[in-house]
């Protein structure tokens, strides 16, 4: 227990110090990750045998990331993007394949060695990239799209490669390896499919991912409101673990890549309404698993081998991330990927991944490879792995600033497209509001805790999502970094007011709008930086009271003047009572001073409609106010 | 003196995101240090106009410009309820309403009809001028000087035909020289528009 408390500190020690420190130098997080990994392990020896196993543990973190990869792509974009993935990827891995096996074989390696090096190699890290990625914001791009579909594509081919490599194995290391009486066993402990023939495997895989897909579907929701409802926020997250790992766990059983199956598990829930609880639940679990990934790639690099023959090592680094450029380069012309894109597609995919480790060791395992060549390639793809996060830096220093004017030229046409307005709050007021935005072909996205209430709204095709919209993590899942403006339409008044503070806070640049439940509310509102309060009742009793004027025989064009009227009058008060009431900082209730102000604005109210009456000019008439009946002497007319 | 005039331009468009010829107009026109162009229906959604405020932009400008496209032979309804209010007894006319005298109007405005139908023998009979005397009275009332409507005929098809650069050039002119008194002591008399002089007296500034 004691050594287990100090590893897991000096782990977290060196990524506290490491990782901020890294951020600062503008060097990334991964590459934080990966240095800190140095320090602990190679350099300092803190840290040594343990980390493969660590490793195992913390890829873990690949399959939460493929989860939420898989929650933000709904099917119909995945199916869009089948060209892109069977086609870029697809040749991506063959061209990769094929050119650093022929590579190999002139090295010296046999042609079976020489295949298996080359698929090694020809797969890329989707942990640094996508995460990268996500740091930086270039998910979205052109360039970051494509580079999603390879690394997809790769993720899948990994399941027929775990198959095929077995066949490449060689007699002479399988003697060997009898007599040394192989411990190195990496796969796999316990499967439901490891016995039966080979279509029985097969049907046994189409059933469980059909079953998978359609327990998503409909058994996901009522097990997710059933949760919801107990107003439980730590067993929701326990359910959202439930979840991926239980998928990982069944997809291992079959056979399956348990990140694949997560990654079907997230698109599958990526329409459901929980999709955004969902993700700040799962994201802190990812990020902390994914960065001790990292530490371990760094604590892993074997300084013995490396020194003793570093030249070499060092060289075949180089070399494949160039071949594997080169490869990327020539594609994304075939697949209409240009300029700065371009450069990030090349760039984001020239290393090998985390998968190498997987194989190599599998390979070594399948007496495909000797250990002694193992040893190097997983030391070039940790080299290479290290190297990737240089690589986007003068992606984003050098690269993009060449591009960036042209970019903005071709964007300055879209400056009137509107971007996403986020609705905390889906009751009675939040729903009017969506219902305008939606019409106007304004993209919303509505948030409600209220389990049930969300159900009903799905019932009639308003999309909108379970979440509490006062925590900070679900706010940035549903958007709000990108958001223009948020409608802050939740009940509890209280939450209502923390919500602004902290949006305000972290996000200044998002216009907040916020319902007010009375005057009080509305001046806590406007305290905590909301930009735009409207108190929920004012207009629609002025309304009601202009229509009782109407009743009793007003001119309904003097009634609208009328309410304007009396609305402009709040009005020239409003920053007087609002100074009046934080200067007093009364939360309890109006201080006597504040009711004398008000009662100060309704007297002179009243004064100004009386003027009216007596048929003077006042405000609200004066316009179309005729001149005096003596005017025209003047004019000499 | 040697500062510029300055020049309020009311710019009245109820449905701006359709408009091809004024909208253009409008963004260079706001490009111009000597100028003020206030988009009427921006700042007025909901009618209420803030008749102080109106005023007191009057006074702090020399050249008054209505900027709109023509509806139904005359300016949309805000700029008119505009006029209704903003030019009040006291302020613009009457025994003390002096604030608009010596000062200078003019209508900037695009109308679909081709030149030749705003004449005594087109189908709209009057020509453009006529037909806005209206406002060339409201000028007059109120003391100040009228110059002729700057006119886009044939504005429907301004984009198709390429005509809208040159006469977005032409107004950047006109404001530039209407900054500069180019026009000073000239009569007016019998101009239609004020388009042909723009051209002949500013034609090295295009």
């Amino acid at each position: 227990m004691t050594s287990i408390l100090v590893q897991a500190f000096i782990y977290l020690c060196a990524a506290v110090l490491m990782v901020p420190l890294a951020k600062r130098l503008g060097l990334g997080s991964v590459l934080g990750y990966l240095i800190a990994g140095v320090v602990i392990g190679p350099l300092a020896g803190w840290v040594g045998q343990e980390t493969a196993t660590i490793q195992h543990f913390a890829e873990f973190g690949v399959v939460m990331m493929l989860f939420l990869v898989g929650l933000e792509l709904e099917p119909r974009m995945l199916w869009d993007m089948r060209h892109r993935l069977l086609g870029l990827g697809g040749l991506q891995m063959a061209a990769t394949t094929a050119v650093l096996a022929s590579i190999a074989m002139i090295l010296g390696l046999m042609w079976s060695e020489a295949l298996t090096v080359g698929v090694i190699f020809s797969l890329s890290s989707t942990a640094i990239v996508l995460q990268t990625f996500n740091e930086k914001g270039l998910a979205k791009t052109e360039g970051g799209r494509a580079a999603f579909s390879v690394l997809l594509l790769q993720d899948i081919a990994v399941i027929p490669v775990l198959a095929l490599i077995p066949l490449l194995a060689l007699p002479e290391l399988q003697v060997a390896a009898e007599l040394v009486n192989d411990v190195a066993q990496h796969h796999d402990e316990l499967s439901l499919v490891a016995h039966l023939p080979a279509w029985a495997t097969a049907l046994v895989v189409l059933v469980t991912v059909g079953a998978l897909i359609a327990a998503g579907h409909y058994l996901s929701r009522p097990l997710f409101r059933f949760v919801a409802e107990s107003g439980l926020h730590e067993v929701f997250t326990a359910a959202a673990l439930m979840l991926v790992i239980g998928i990982a766990a069944l997809m291992s059983l079959i056979g399956l890549s348990p990140a694949l199956g997560t990654f079907l598990a997230g698109v599958v829930l990526a329409n459901s309404e929980f999709r955004h609880e969902l993700e700040a639940d799962i994201e802190p679990f990812k990020g902390l698993l994914l960065g001790l990934f990292f530490i371990t790639v760094g604590a892993g690099i074997q300084f013995g081998v490396l020194a003793a023959d570093w030249p070499s090592i060092v060289g075949l680094t180089l070399a494949l991330m160039l071949v594997k450029m080169t490869i990327l380069w020539v594609l994304s012309t075939a697949f209409h990927v240009h300029a700065s894109n371009r450069w990030l597609f090349a760039l984001s995919l020239a290393q090998a991944g985390e998968f190498g480790f997987v194989l190599v060791g599998f390979s070594v395992a399948q007496h495909v490879i000797p250990v002694d060549l193992a040893q190097k390639l997983s030391l070039v793809v940790a080299l290479s792995m290290f190297l990737t996060p240089l690589l986007f830096i003068v992606f984003e220093r050098v690269i993009q600033p060449r591009y960036q004017r042209r970019d903005d030229e071709t964007e300055a046409d879209e400056i009137d497209e509107q971007g996403t307005v986020i609705i905390a709050g889906i009751g009675r007021f939040g729903q009017i509001i969506n219902r305008l935005l939606i019409a106007n072909g304004v993209t919303t996205v509505v948030l409600d805790f209220r389990a049930l209430q969300v159900d009903r709204l799905r019932s009639v095709n308003v999309k909108s999502y379970y979440g509490d919209a006062s925590r900070m993590d679900l706010l940035e899942t549903a958007g709000i970094r990108e958001a223009n403006a948020l409608v802050v339409a939740i009940d509890d008044q209280a939450r209502a007011v923390e919500l602004v503070q902290r949006v305000k806070h972290t996000y200044p640049h998002v216009y907040i709008l916020a319902r007010a439940y009375d005057r009080r509310h509305l001046y806590e509102l406007n305290h905590a930086g909301a930009d735009h309060v409207i108190s929920e009742t004012y207009l629609s009793a002025l309304q009601m009271g202009g229509d009782v004027l109407a009743r009793l025989g007003y001119h309904p064009f003097r009634v609208e003047q009328l309410k304007r009227q009396f609305r402009s009058a709040e009005h020239a008060y409003f920053e007087e009572l609002f100074q009046t009431w934080r200067g007093e900082g009364d939360i309890s209730g109006f201080s006597d001073h504040y009711k004398q102000l008000f009662m100060k604005m309704d007297s002179e109210l009243i004064h100004a409609m009386q003027i009216d009456r007596a048929d003077q000019h006042s405000r609200s008439e004066r316009g179309w106010t005729p001149p005096p009946k003596s005017y025209l002497k003047e004019m000499g007319g | 003196m040697s500062s510029k005039q300055r020049i309020l331009i009311l710019f009245a468009h109820p449905s701006p995101h359709r408009s091809e010829v004024n909208r253009p107009m409008f963004v260079a026109s706001k490009s111009l240090a000597h100028v003020t162009a206030v988009d009427l229906y921006r700042e007025y959604p909901t009618f209420c106009i803030d008749i102080d405020r109106e005023q007191q932009r009057l006074r702090e400008h020399d050249v008054l410009i209505f900027h709109f496209p023509l509806y139904w032979y005359s300016t949309p309804s805000l700029l008119k309820e505009w006029q209704d209010l903003v030019l009040e007894y006291g302020f613009a006319y009457g025994h003390e309403g002096k604030a608009l005298a010596g000062k200078q109007f003019m209508c900037a405005l695009s109308a679909s009809g081709p030149e030749k139908a705003y004449h005594a023998d087109g189908y709209n009979h009057f020509t453009i001028r006529e037909l806005l005397q209206p406002l060339e009275q409201m000028a007059d009332f109120v003391g100040m000087t009228y110059l002729p409507p700057f006119t886009l005929f044939g504005a429907r098809s301004a984009v198709e035909d390429k005509r809208l650069s040159r006469h977005i050039a032409q107004w950047t002119a006109l404001l530039n020289g209407l900054g500069d008194r180019a026009w000073h002591g000239h009569n007016w008399d019998d101009v239609i528009t004020i388009n042909a002089w723009v051209t002949q007296h500013m034609e090295e500034r295009i």
